[in-house]
């Protein structure tokens, strides 16, 4: 009896192991932010409409992130040099978006260095997000 | 056993098979235009045959994100290199990468790098666009003349427009559709 108890232990246990990790969901990677950015000077709450506006505006620049994210963030993009499909960057069109922190710091770092020629803040991030989290609701 | 003419004809008949044979085996004259192929011709034809093609996880995954991720076999390991040392401005493009991804793409791209001598430029530069090689360019001499024209091709970089198996890594003749 007791084996067989065991072995189902085993086999649940297994089982849970074998799914594909989520690191983190979007409202974890949010809390990530927003425990950055709360220390810094100048801290505002999150804002959708500040992240809005930062998502289309080019900051000086050639690119804003709808460039290639395009003004809606539920729809597919278009890289603005290679024309490659981007998959939609809203959470709610795109459960993989904003689940895997590397990921997310990856793109950031990248892309905020394309856009604006320096790295986001964590207010700026969470602002951001916050807006993408708005999308589809 | 008698050696008898009957016999002689057919191992003159299996002679000549083998010889057939063993001369289709060696031949590496996939066009059929045997004694005709010229100096660059051989070089196509290289680059037309299908072959088992090299992958890594990390090099599928970090660089097809922006476009497809081109063949290690298409430059040499000097240019791999040079692009995998300017990750963060790639083109004009921040791609940079952790140090260890960085470290194992580099590997793959090196291990698989075209080994045909590449010449380097007067300056000692080797091409670090595809579309700037010598091969490229004279593979591609016609196409080159009618993307110019096209508003919606742009550039050959984007090899997927005319070779619908690129994302496999397969370039064969066989599988271009010009869209113009």
């Amino acid at each position: 009896m007791s084996r067989v108890f065991v072995s189902l232990v085993f086999a649940m246990v297994t089982g849970m192991a074998a799914q594909p990790a989520v690191a983190e969901t979007p409202a974890e990677v949010l809390a990530i932010f927003k425990a950055e950015a709360v220390g810094t000077p100048g801290f505002k709450d999150f804002s959708a409409v500040r992240g809005a506006e930062f998502f289309k505006n080019k900051h000086g620049g050639e690119w804003s992130c709808a460039s290639c994210h395009t003004d809606d963030p539920a729809a597919q993009g278009k890289h603005a040099k290679s024309d490659k499909l981007i998959k939609p960057l809203a959470p709610s069109a795109n459960p993989e978006r904003f689940t895997e922190m590397k990921k997310v710091e990856k793109w950031y770092k990248r892309n905020c260095n394309d856009v604006l020629d320096r790295e986001c803040t964590a207010q700026e991030k969470g602002d951001v997000l916050t807006y993408l989290l708005t999308i589809g609701k | 056993m008698k050696f008898s003419g009957k016999h002689a004809l057919g191992i003159l008949a299996a002679l000549l098979l083998v010889a057939g044979v063993v001369k289709l085996a060696v031949s590496d004259d996939y066009s059929g235009r045997g004694q005709q192929m010229m100096a660059g011709d051989k070089e196509a034809e290289e680059v037309k045959v299908r072959r088992a093609q090299p992958s890594n996880p990390e090099w599928l995954e970090e660089c097809s994100a922006c476009h497809i991720a081109y063949p290690p076999r298409f430059l040499p390991a000097e240019s791999w290199r040079e692009i995998m040392v300017g990750l963060g401005d790639h083109f004009g493009s921040d791609a940079s990468l952790d140090v260890k991804t960085a470290g194992e793409i580099s590997a793959f791209l090196e291990q698989n790098a075209r080994r045909r001598k590449t010449t380097p430029d007067a300056s000692g530069k080797y091409p670090l666009r595809i579309t700037d090689s010598r091969w490229f360019r004279r593979e591609h001499a016609r196409a080159a003349s009618r993307v110019k024209d096209d508003p919606k091709l742009r550039n050959l970089a984007n090899c997927g427009a005319c070779h619908m198996q690129a994302e496999s890594g397969s370039f064969s003749e066989h599988d271009v559709r010009y869209p113009f």
